[in-house]
């Protein structure tokens, strides 16, 4: 009988992965990255790789590591902030850019999901992520029109999954990685844990097992916080 | 004496009402949260996928998987929610979302906002912002009156690649409360901070003012 787990993040991603493809990573900062699968496309040395994700890691970290190595041809992201390698390549025009207000990328990859292939936002209209999109007037007020974005791959974070690839999110950890999980060809989930069937409640499942092609456990789950800011219990009891 | 980043936040503060779902951006807009009155209920909404976030967390509190749209550590209430990407933008984009407070590094007398790149030098990227000004029902922004050379960053018309355009409604800066006027071109001097006089005001504006 088929199985939904793998042995290992290789393992996960073999026969998945070619050069010219087009990635989906979730997380937003490093927040929900797939933290163990990014090392092994690292490794695998894969390239001219068009990604798609909110950011693209940080300083030493996350998709920055794909970035350092040279195997990122395209980023499909809303933000540079915090990662100097992206500002960097971006800027000298080593690195082509596709920025996407982050509401709308994250509706871009809903759309692709859900088998809508344009749409019309109030976002962007005037700016220059409107320049040679159509825009149009619906009751008074003007809308650009954006397109669907999918992946041949997308890599996700998850708190639990059950062996049918149910999945839950924990926390702000969630952020896109349900909708990329969708709007992959294939999709890749690492999590925290792996549970045995009807330990997830059907009814608290934030991912159904149909967007899951394959589950493996995370190795690294490093984490790292970018911004610790923290009260004193002083403080607050004034 | 013009009004310190403290005071400026607290100034926008009183803004919100109670009952509102607001969303505070990176920066002085994140201050708002510890001058919000007493008696008034505010849901704090983070776009990464929160509604309800709490304080700051004590040190054995923190959760790597708990941050606000500014990648700090916060906490949860009884009452947040989490939820994805798409439907934290839906409910930002489709009008749920009451105000935002988001800083700017250039507003103009027609309610245009820049805050997302210097051309050739500096480039932090898009992020929410652009989402938010077009969706949110009042957008309040709160940033220094002048940039660090002295001059205006309220203007006739932005000179910085735009995130929105006419969508700002009120402007609070350290010297001064500016309301963008729908009816006629210009910027209404609501208050100014004590002991600024609309002479100062006037000296430091490039853009109109309705006074």
């Amino acid at each position: 009988m088929s199985t939904k787990v793998f042995p290992s993040p290789q393992a996960a991603l073999d026969g998945l992965l070619f050069d010219g493809m087009t990635l989906m990573s979730g997380g937003f900062g490093l927040v929900g990255n797939p933290e163990s699968l990014i090392p092994a496309i690292l490794e695998s040395g894969v390239k001219d790789l068009t990604v798609i994700s909110n950011n693209c890691g940080a300083d030493k970290f996350g998709l920055w590591l794909l970035l350092n190595n040279s195997q990122i041809r395209k980023m499909v992201s809303s933000y540079i902030g915090e990662n100097k390698l992206f500002e960097q390549l971006y800027l000298s025009g080593e690195l082509e850019l596709e920025l996407t207000p982050q509401g709308t990328l994250a509706e871009r990859i809903r759309a692709g999901g859900a088998g809508i292939p344009a749409f019309y936002t109030p976002t962007g209209v005037g700016t220059v992520v409107a320049e040679g999109k159509p825009v149009e007037e619906f009751e008074g007020r003007m809308y650009v029109r954006e397109r669907w974005l999918r992946a041949d791959l997308s890599i996700v974070k998850a708190w639990k999954a059950d062996p049918e690839g149910n999945l839950v999110f924990r926390k702000t950890a969630r952020n896109f990685n349900p909708i990329m999980a969708a709007a992959g060809k294939v999709t890749v989930a690492e999590v925290e844990y792996i549970v045995e069937a009807g330990e997830l409640d059907p009814d608290a499942i934030h991912t159904p097992g149909v967007y899951v092609d394959r589950i493996v456990l995370s190795t690294i789950n490093e984490k790292r916080i970018e911004q610790r800011t923290t009260r004193s219990r002083s403080e607050a009891a004034q | 004496m013009s009004w310190t980043r403290e005071q400026t936040a607290a100034r926008a503060a009183r803004e919100l009402k109670d009952g509102y779902y607001v969303n505070l951006g990176i920066g002085i807009p994140t201050l708002v949260a510890n001058y919000i009155p007493a008696g008034v209920r505010v849901t704090l909404q983070s776009e990464n996928g929160m509604l309800g976030m709490g304080p700051f967390p004590f040190d054995d509190e923190i959760d790597p998987d708990l941050v606000n749209a500014g990648k700090q550590t916060i906490t949860q209430l009884p009452t947040s929610s989490f939820f994805d990407s798409a439907q934290s933008f839906a409910m930002i984009r489709g009008g749920h979302i009451d105000a935002a407070v988001l800083g700017a590094m250039e507003v103009s007398e027609t309610g245009d906002i820049a805050n997302w790149a210097i051309p050739g030098k500096m480039v932090k990227g898009i992020g929410g912002a652009m989402d938010l000004v077009a969706g949110v029902k009042r957008v309040i922004v709160v940033m220094d009156h002048t940039n660090k050379a002295g001059e205006s960053k309220v203007l006739p018309k932005c000179t910085l690649p735009l995130t929105g355009v006419a969508c700002v409604d009120l402007i609070i800066t350290n010297l001064c409360v500016l309301a963008v006027s729908r009816e006629q071109r210009g910027l209404r001097v609501l208050e100014c901070a004590p002991n600024v006089t609309l002479d100062e005001v006037r000296a430091k504006t490039e853009a109109r003012l309705l006074v």
